[in-house]
């Protein structure tokens, strides 16, 4: 591969630490009491969750007990444990691609990441599921055949909610890092030493 | 042809009579509410209004915040009044903001609002407000609107002139209205020439904390210190006090200290009384006097019961006061935005003096006093007077400005404010209030750089300027726009208590550092409860804490079990929430006490004795949530003696 070609490469393995720093999710809620830019809502990093603003997650935690879903605990998140070294073995493995600069190795780096991702999506999305739907059979609002679970991408009512779940920061860059790692793919090798 | 002639004179005649009776029963000015009004007025569902103005509550003892243009009531801050709606002086946590030398005291007349500034210019920090009844000045936090301190004067009564500001807020002042022996003695009303005697506080002001200090009293002759304003820019070192009763009555003041032509503006250099004090020039006496400070940290007040003060006295202390003559019977005393036109306002007078700083530092230097009073040069009128305003109305009070050199002055007996000209000291127009203007208010019009855009009236009598409700009518305000040259009427409002000044602030300058809920991880308060696991009741002897909690939508504990008929019960309950706008109230049956309200994240302590055996439940007074009705507990009282234990869920 060309330098320049080895170069996106490297930069696209290592797209996938600011994961560690940049949210890849955000969950919004909004609500005719919670009219923005006062609604609340959460970050979802590869190694925590936060809430939006300051005492968020406390607040969502507090109006979810209504309907009976769990609490979000960050700290009993075995995800949150399990993906960051996962991310950096990725990243790891990403940086020896480009140290080995064939594009065979390249884009089965790519493929690589991308069922990661999928795998982490899915993930993702049950997680929603259990908690939407495993309610405390004793909550105080009770509506019959009545779920919570949060759209994996794009906004949905609940309740008296709307809540938008979309990528954030962090994924944009992850998906920079792939597509500039796609080009390297692309551009046209040197005589490679065999 | 003659009938139609004589038909027509007579309907001409009766046309003719028509109108001299309309004309005939005018006479008064009328202003024309401006076209525009409404839409100048009328703050849209879901937008701000522009300014904050902050309003006196006179007799009501709390400062009122209302939003200008629409008018609107925001708050009520109580100050130095009870507060039975929010606890204020009801809660362990606030009664010692109440506290005097007299011991606690519910209520006080809150006179004049007053912001700190900043060069000259309303910083947004605080805003002071004096106490009339029981000598005293308070502090104001401009970041969560709660009174943070509360300071008693001694050797003071009729606590009037305060607690006008420095340029920088070096210092805020206090003046007596009515004199008194200092120190305080029993003698005969009728040796009030002989005894009585007048204080001039200065209060220093802590310019990172704001915290206040009773620095030093100047002892002055007799007469009623009325109002004062500091001076700016080359005036800045002086601070001016408008006095009345030169004749030294005790009677009858209404004829008795009406009788002089001239009173005085009192010309205080307090930056020489700063140089006095520090040579050594006081006196310290002694003088008992509360200051009640609450810890936003532990969100609890203490009351310190301090004694001492230092006394200058004008003849030891030569420099430190002038007296200008001014007519007749003053009260307001206001300085211009260049801090050289001093104004004052004589409620008998005929005209409007103004009096130039510059013509006083020339007199003093070269020593021309037409007499002494104990001590105290009395200065030539014609030698420091910049000009008079002919003709201005009847009764003038209060005078403040736009930034554009115009002054607006009130006219308490012809009911209207009179806006003249600083340079030629010409009238330039009129109009009319409803009724009997007493103060006025232009946000930033005592200050170094005014927002002239426009100037609210605060009336004394109301009459039919409003639904009527019963004899007792709330005081009427007019919001006036003077950006043009002719003042125009557009909003007519009612105001809560009785303003005696206000001020006002551009909104955007606080609007974004307004506390939103206190952060539970910074509450010290001695008895908090963090979270639910740490709810417990204690029994000390008779003495039984309570630590409860309350959060969307129950308090814990809530059974209780054990109390008994004789107990003292603390009640002290913690606001768990943590999000905007959620607080939760608190109330017991039959409790000889109020409410508490209590903001997120902070603890309030109410105290409770039952009185008899039986199930007492308590609530949430407050709509918090969905569930608000169901935000209730009960505690079991046994009689005195019982062994019933103490027990909670």
């Amino acid at each position: 591969m060309k330098p320049l070609a080895r170069l996106l490469v490297v930069l696209g393995a290592l797209s996938p630490l600011v994961l560690f720093i940049l949210p890849m999710w955000s969950i919004e809620l909004e609500a005719p009491q919670y009219p923005p830019p006062y609604g609340l809502g959460m970050k979802i990093y590869i190694n925590k969750i936060e809430g939006k603003n300051e005492n968020d997650l406390g607040n969502i935690n507090n109006l979810n007990h209504y309907i009976g879903m769990k609490r979000i605990e960050p700290d009993s998140i075995k995800e949150l444990t399990i993906m960051p070294p996962l991310v950096i073995a990725l990243s790891v493995l990403g940086l020896a691609a480009a140290f080995i600069g064939k594009r065979k190795v390249v884009v089965g780096w790519l493929v690589l990441v991308t069922l990661a991702g999928c795998v982490g999506l899915y993930d993702f999305y049950s997680w929603e599921v259990d908690y939407g739907t495993n309610l405390d059979p004793h909550a105080i609002i009770k509506i019959e055949d009545m779920t919570y679970v949060p759209p994996l991408i794009g906004s949905k009512e609940l309740l008296n909610f709307t809540a938008r779940s979309w990528p954030d920061t962090g994924f944009m860059v992850l998906g920079f890092g792939m597509a500039i790692t796609v080009v390297a793919c692309f551009m046209k090798p040197r005589i490679e030493a065999s | 042809m003659k009938r139609i002639r004589s038909i027509t004179a007579a309907l001409v005649l009766s046309l003719f009579a028509l109108i001299i009776s309309g004309c005939s029963e005018g006479g008064k000015a009328h202003i024309g509410v401006a076209g525009d009004a409404a839409s100048r007025v009328y703050v849209a569902p879901g937008k701000y209004d522009e300014f904050y103005n902050f309003v006196s509550g006179g007799f009501s003892g709390q400062l009122a915040v209302y939003g200008l243009p629409s008018g609107r009531l925001l708050r009520v801050i109580p100050v130095f009044s009870v507060d039975p709606e929010k606890g204020w002086g009801f809660s362990e946590e606030t009664k010692p903001m109440l506290n005097t030398s007299h011991g606690f005291i519910p209520w006080d007349d809150f006179h004049h609002a007053e912001m700190s500034m900043s060069d000259g210019v309303p910083d947004g920090k605080w805003i002071f407000g004096n106490g009339n009844n029981t000598p005293r000045v308070a502090r104001i936090d401009l970041s969560d609107m709660r009174t943070k301190e509360i300071l008693e004067i001694p050797n003071s009564s009729g606590n009037h002139s305060s607690p006008f500001t420095t340029e920088n807020s070096e210092y805020i002042v206090a003046g007596t209205r009515f004199s008194l022996p200092v120190p305080n003695q029993d003698v005969s009303i009728s040796t009030y020439k002989e005894n009585f005697k007048g204080t001039i506080s200065f209060i220093k002001i802590d310019k990172t904390t704001g915290a206040m200090d009773l620095a030093f009293q100047i002892l002055v002759p007799g007469f009623d210190y009325d109002l004062a304003h500091a001076g700016k820019g080359p005036s800045h070192d002086w601070m001016f006090f408008s006095c009345y009763n030169t004749e030294q009555a005790n009677t009858m003041l209404e004829a008795n200290a009406s009788q002089n032509d001239k009173d005085f503006i009192a010309a205080i250099n307090w930056k020489k009384c700063e140089e006095y004090v520090a040579q050594g020039k006081g006196k310290k006496i002694d003088a008992r006097y509360a200051h009640n400070v609450f810890n936003d940290k532990t969100q609890t007040a203490t009351s310190e019961i301090k004694n001492g003060v230092t006394i200058l006295t004008p003849a030891e202390c030569p420099g430190i006061i002038y007296y200008m003559p001014t007519p007749k019977s003053p009260h307001g005393c206001d300085v211009d935005p260049s801090g050289e036109l001093i104004v004052g306002g004589g409620k008998l007078a005929t005209v409007i003096p103004v009096m130039s700083y510059s013509k006083m530092i020339a007199s003093i230097a070269a020593k021309k006093f037409d007499k002494e009073i104990d001590g105290i040069p009395v200065l030539n009128y014609k030698d420091c007077l910049a000009g008079e305003v002919k003709k201005p109305g009847l009764g003038p009070l209060h005078t403040e400005f736009d930034g554009k050199g115009n002054a607006y002055t009130s006219m308490f007996v012809s009911s209207e404010i009179v806006k003249w000209s600083l340079k030629d000291f010409k009238v330039l127009d009129r109009a009319p209030t409803y009724y009997s203007i007493g103060h006025l208010c232009i946000p930033g019009g005592d200050s170094k750089k005014p927002w002239g855009k426009y100037v609210i009236a605060y009336n004394k009598i109301t009459k039919d300027r409003f639904l009527p409700t019963g004899p007792e009518l709330a005081q009427s305000a007019q919001l006036y726009d003077i950006s043009g040259e002719k003042m125009k009427l557009l909003l007519d409002f009612p105001t809560i208590g009785e303003p005696h000044y206000a001020q006002a602030i551009p909104a955007e300058l606080i609007r974004n550092k307004q506390v939103k809920v206190f952060q539970l991880k910074d509450n010290n308060n001695p008895h908090v409860t963090r979270s639910e696991k740490d709810c417990r009741v204690e029994r000390k002897g008779n003495e039984v804490h309570i630590y409860a909690t309350a959060i969307r939508s129950h308090f814990k504990p809530d059974n209780i079990e054990g109390i008994r008929v004789g107990d003292v019960v603390y009640w002290h309950v913690t606001n768990l929430e943590q999000d905007w706008d959620v607080p939760h109230g608190f109330a017991v049956i039959g409790n000889n006490n109020s409410e508490l309200l209590i903001m997120p994240g902070e603890t309030l302590t109410l105290k409770w004795e039952p009185k008899y055996p039986g199930i007492h439940p308590f609530y949430c007074t407050d709509f918090c949530s969905a569930l608000h009705q169901e935000m209730q507990g009960y505690v079991r009282v046994s009689p005195p003696g019982s062994n019933v234990p103490l027990t909670h869920n």
